[in-house]
């Protein structure tokens, strides 16, 4: 089922931002600070009141925990208030389903397993880096198995190796027709992995397509107002100033 | 069952028993019986432990639901302003003349704290709506407090006077099976809403946004807590007046053997707080003092005090 937005505004933040994402793609939403993001990502997850569809229901129409099972969200701000042990906390994932205690289980296990924190498990999340806290956050939403899996910067403070592996898992979650919804700061990221790139710029959609075409130098130049020349083959290419 | 709420369990059971053996009169269940001995047991001791254990665990479940709710180890049932506007209730109804009507004043209070509370906060769901519940709550009490002292510069007489004040500091003492009976069956009621608002509690571990994003609804999530605290706090303060920090305490002492999911710890903390009331209000029966016993509401805010704070000299040093 598609997931898409007709129209929408949000006062302030948002104006007259139409987009409809199909399962199977990963889709990055760039833009600099301020654009809309955000605010984008939190109204495709259903966090806003605004008029986002799931195939042909509102949002605002399912249960709040029908939406929870299709719809993954990960916060950039989550502070998790109490010590949780990483797979107690990657278990919260499991709470719109109410499925067995085993069943929670494995699903956190496979979870933590996909991000490489099997061994972290037992480990009290105020003891952990912030990258690894990144990581155990996301395996959060994985463990949910959403249809659907939308990440507001998800790779902000990961070290490279983890941010490629991250990549990877992404690209595998989508190939598996799961919808995959990033926003990325970094524009080399989008163009090397995103299927498709959406643009905002002060609130307004201002491209979205594949990533050659949203993230031209033209674009990039009118949004950002930054003079850049991508270098590099196709599949990894880089960004000069 | 978990070890902590086995081991809670079994203190319990030893508690109980010695302290319906302690107080004035020693009874010795070894011995030939004190004259009196099952009058003393029957009518004295037992409704008071009952009581005890029936206040204490309504305060101790209250009180992790609400830290819960407030993501904070701070945060007390008594935050939230029912105590306050039912201990109001309560002395105006004394004031007036109508002590009869005590218990019915004070739970209409808490109702009404409860309704005040979800009309200013009720439809709130931004990022904030915790800190505008606090908040409200806050006001709440501050309104109460100064509408109480109006009321207590305005009693009608020294008697009156000295029984609202003797109330307000929260007793035990001359407790009946009927007050057992009004403080019951509400608490129980209140702690299993605040049982049904639990898995809400551990999704708002992340926060409102992510607690929302797991299919968390606030409004529902508000009315289990209010409720639930209203009917637990209110009753706690018909039946016994004010006594604080069992709330805070006991959620605190506890977490640290849970696995610190707020689900989690709310039937740990509702044993412990029956255990520590139970045993507290053992200790001010048993400490001699002149003109009557200890009032359990002053010993532990005594306590309490500085519990709380070296939980914020704790919190310092963790934030430096």
């Amino acid at each position: 089922m598609n997931l898409s937005a007709h129209s929408l505004t949000v006062p302030g933040r948002l104006t007259d931002v139409s987009v409809t994402l199909r399962p199977g793609e990963l889709t990055a939403i760039c833009g600099p600070n301020g654009a809309g993001k955000t605010t984008l990502l939190r109204a495709l997850a259903g966090l806003e009141p605004a008029p986002v569809k799931l195939g042909e229901t509102a949002l605002a129409d399912l249960p709040p925990r029908r939406r929870a099972q299709e719809i993954g969200y990960l916060s950039q701000h989550a502070q998790p208030a109490w010590n949780l042990s990483a797979e107690a906390l990657v278990r919260l994932g499991r709470l719109p389903h109410r499925t067995s205690r085993s069943e929670d289980e494995a699903a956190a296990t496979a979870a933590l397993a996909a991000l490489d924190l099997a061994h972290l498990a037992s480990r009290g999340i105020h003891t952990l880096s912030g990258g690894e806290r990144a990581r155990v956050l996301l395996a959060r939403v994985l463990a949910g198995q959403p249809q659907w899996i939308l990440a507001d910067e998800p790779l902000a403070s990961l070290d490279l190796a983890h941010a490629a592996a991250l990549l990877r898992h992404f690209r595998q979650l989508a190939d598996q027709g799961r919808g995959v919804v990033l926003v990325v700061h970094s524009l080399a990221h989008a163009m090397n992995h995103a299927d498709r790139v959406i643009v905002l710029d002060n609130g307004r959609l201002a491209a979205d397509g594949p990533p050659q075409v949203a993230l031209s130098e033209e674009v990039i130049e009118h949004v950002w107002r930054v003079r850049a020349q991508w270098t590099g083959p196709a599949t990894a290419r880089a960004l000069s100033l | 069952m978990t070890r902590p709420i086995a081991l809670l369990l079994a203190a319990l059971a030893i508690a109980i028993p010695l302290s319906l053996l302690a107080g004035q009169v020693w009874l010795n269940p070894f011995a030939p019986q004190a004259p009196n001995a099952i009058t003393i047991l029957a009518e004295l001791r037992a409704p008071r432990a009952a009581l005890a254990l029936v206040i204490g665990a309504g305060l101790g479940g209250a009180g992790a639901a609400m830290q819960g709710y407030l993501r904070n180890p701070l945060a007390d049932p008594g935050l939230f302003g029912v105590a306050p506007t039912a201990a109001f209730g309560a002395v105006l109804s004394l004031a007036l003349g109508l002590g009869v009507l005590l218990p019915v004043a004070a739970l209409l209070g808490a109702a009404l704290a409860m309704a005040a509370l979800a009309l200013i906060a009720g439809n709130a769901s931004g990022p904030n709506s915790t800190t505008l519940f606090a908040l409200a709550g806050l006001m709440l009490a501050s309104l109460s407090g100064a509408l109480t002292s109006l009321v207590i510069s305005l009693a009608p007489n020294p008697f009156a006077l000295s029984e609202i004040v003797t109330w307000l500091m929260g007793s035990l003492e001359s407790r009946s099976w009927h007050d057992v009976a009004l403080a019951a069956p509400p608490t129980a009621l209140g702690l299993t809403l605040l049982a049904r608002a639990a898995p809400a509690l551990d999704a708002l571990t992340l926060g409102e946004e992510t607690a929302r994003s797991l299919g968390v609804d606030p409004v529902r999530l508000l009315s289990l807590m209010v409720l639930g605290t209203g009917l637990v706090v209110g009753a706690g303060v018909a039946a016994a007046g004010i006594i604080g920090f069992v709330g805070l305490v006991v959620p605190h002492l506890l977490r640290p053997c849970t696995d610190q999911r707020p689900s989690s710890l709310i039937l740990p903390s509702a044993l412990g707080g029956a255990l520590l009331l139970l045993l507290a209000d053992c200790l001010c029966r048993l400490l001699p003092l002149a003109g009557g016993e200890l009032r359990i509401g002053i010993a532990l805010s005594l306590i309490g005090a500085p519990f709380f704070l070296a939980l914020l000299l704790q919190l310092r040093s963790e934030l430096a």
